[in-house]
């Protein structure tokens, strides 16, 4: 009774899993697929080609705004990460006044809808008379993103030896080489993956992108938005396919790589 | 003395430098922007479209105009719709992560949330392909006998909740799979032992137990799927719309800033009240971030 309990739990286990990842990956399959698609439609599978790779290539404004994409990204991610490392270092060590209204402040980006960030800041952009362009993008981006460096880490600081700390300082070592030299390498892990998620929540961001910025500066996710209108063409999904491999070889070995040092 | 002023640089000094770029960007960024659209919620516009601001309360009244309630009914009833479907998938999917050797977690884990690093535009447009009229969903269906004639699937409110899910599920399975994974075996023995079967079990120990991860969930599911006017757009071809499109129209079509910022403070109501009922339930801000 019991063993064939357990067996339907397995089989159940197994089947649930299955079509909850077919779920999440039809959509990746049909984008692959289809960008090798004769057709340019993206309706039937019509034949294999691999001459959309080479018209993305002649996109420029595919391209284009995948660059920019890169650009806002790698911007707002360091400032993101020098400044929210910074904050949660301090944040964990010490106490002072107003530490309570931070922290909040902190959760507002991560608990309202998108669209109100969007809006809020599109609307102080106009009152200051910020031109709205590749500058605002940035600061709409940190804004979003910061937060969730000082959670990473935080977390990582949280399990962290204090004494460590205090022994350098005792051996001679002065606040700023404690700090590059014991605090920093031990948080580091949490500010890579702090980092990772700034850059992606920058990369696919719509929404907060789409009110903050003006005509001078577009998104790889708003230009696709823009084709949308028209239909999507094959050679959008080569370059969306392309850059789904760079990403789950970088995830995968990633995620090797911390699998085997926890096996250490 | 000397030991004081020493205590009072060593610590504000590193502090004052740590903390202030932080506070700036969150005073700045966050904080002012929010009240600016609370005042400007309550102007009014000029002739050019511009914020003319004199006191009014007309756009609060306008919340209750007839027209747009038909949006919030659809609005809401797609996001009550994602969060109950993504309960449904979460947590059996957590559950299953639990009990499951280490190896074959980190791989779920890894497989739930690899689709997230590739654009969730791009994924929710070739959704076309799979249930259009002639996508692959309607020709299987047909194969197996299911239906005659293909029907319509895309550009329906299911579809905005399917692309809903498929674009929130993960912010429901984390807090759900922390919940169970901390869930103390024990409790579970003893009930087993008193001799309550797995569903008595289940739903007078393990569910309440693991509320509180569903609650986080659905928070981190319920408000965003106001938002998401993307999806609606994607998924829903401008027939069904969200109170995010709503806004989004005063901004980028009407011009009418004050409405679509009162609209926006509707949300943030919406936002502090749920937020309000979850920590006076004992959830933690914590967990809400557990991303």
């Amino acid at each position: 009774m019991e063993r064939q309990n357990n067996l339907s739990v397995k089989i159940f286990s197994r089947v649930f899993s299955f079509f909850v990842f077919l779920f999440l990956y039809a959509p990746i399959v049909v984008v692959i697929l289809f960008s090798f698609n004769v057709s340019k439609r993206n309706i039937v599978f019509e034949g294999f080609t691999l001459k959309w790779y080479g018209e993305m290539l002649n996109n420029s404004a595919l391209l284009n705004s995948f660059y920019n994409s890169l650009i806002v990204a790698a911007v707002s991610t360091t400032i993101a990460v020098i400044v929210g490392t910074l904050a949660a270092i301090a944040m964990h060590r010490y106490k002072f006044k107003g530490k309570g209204i931070i922290d909040a402040l902190m959760y507002v980006p991560i608990v309202i809808p998108e669209i109100v960030l969007g809006i809020s800041l599109l609307s102080s952009f106009a009152l200051a008379n910020v031109p709205l362009g590749n500058i605002t993008l940035i600061i709409a981006h940190t804004t979003f993103s910061m937060p969730f460096v000082v959670f990473t880490v935080k977390a990582r600081l949280s399990g962290f030896d204090r004494s460590l700390e205090e022994a350098a300082m005792d051996l001679g070592a002065n606040r700023i080489k404690v700090l590059l030299g014991i605090t920093i390498p031990i948080i580091t892990p949490g500010i890579i993956s702090g980092a990772a998620l700034a850059f992606t929540l920058s990369i696919d961001d719509f929404v907060v992108s789409f009110f903050t910025t003006g005509a001078s500066s577009v998104t790889f996710p708003l230009k696709i938005m823009e084709f949308v209108r028209s239909g999507i063409r094959p050679d959008v999904y080569a370059l969306s396919s392309i850059i789904m491999l760079a990403t789950f070889i970088v995830v995968i070995a990633s995620q090797v790589a911390a699998y085997r040092k926890s096996k250490e | 003395m000397l030991f004081d002023k020493t205590k009072f640089t060593s610590k504000t000094v590193p502090l004052f430098v740590m903390v202030s770029p932080a506070t700036a960007w969150l005073v700045l960024l966050i904080a002012i922007p929010l009240l600016y659209i609370f005042v400007i919620s309550f102007c009014s516009t000029t002739e050019s479209h511009n914020i003319a601001f004199s006191f009014t309360l007309k756009n609060y009244i306008k919340l209750f105009d007839r027209t747009i309630l038909s949006i919030y009914w659809n609005s809401l009833s797609v996001s009550v719709l994602t969060a109950v479907f993504c309960v449904l998938i979460a947590y059996p999917f957590a559950y299953i992560m639990v009990k499951t050797s280490p190896l074959k977690r980190t791989l779920m884990m890894v497989g739930l949330m690899l689709p997230f690093w590739t654009n969730s535009l791009i994924r929710l447009y070739s959704w076309r392909t799979l249930l259009g009229r002639n996508g692959y969903v309607n020709d299987f269906l047909i194969y197996i006998g299911v239906i005659n004639e293909p029907i319509e699937m895309m550009f329906t409110r299911s579809a905005v909740v399917l692309g809903m899910v498929y674009t929130l599920l993960p912010f429901m399975v984390l807090p759900i799979f922390a919940v169970i994974d901390k869930l103390d075996k024990t409790l579970i023995e003893a009930s087993k032992d008193l001799g309550a079967n797995f569903i008595k079990t289940f739903c007078y120990v393990i569910l309440p137990l693991t509320a509180p991860g569903i609650f986080a969930g659905v928070i981190m599911v319920f408000i965003p799927s106001l938002g998401l006017f993307f999806v609606s757009d994607l998924m829903g071809g401008g027939n069904n719309q969200i109170i995010g499109n709503l806004i989004s129209r005063q901004f980028k079509e009407a011009f009418n800033w004050p409405f679509g910022a009162t609209l926006s403070i509707m949300l943030i109501a919406i936002t502090i009240f749920l937020v309000r009922v979850y920590t006076k339930k004992g959830g933690k801000l914590d967990e809400l971030g557990a991303v």
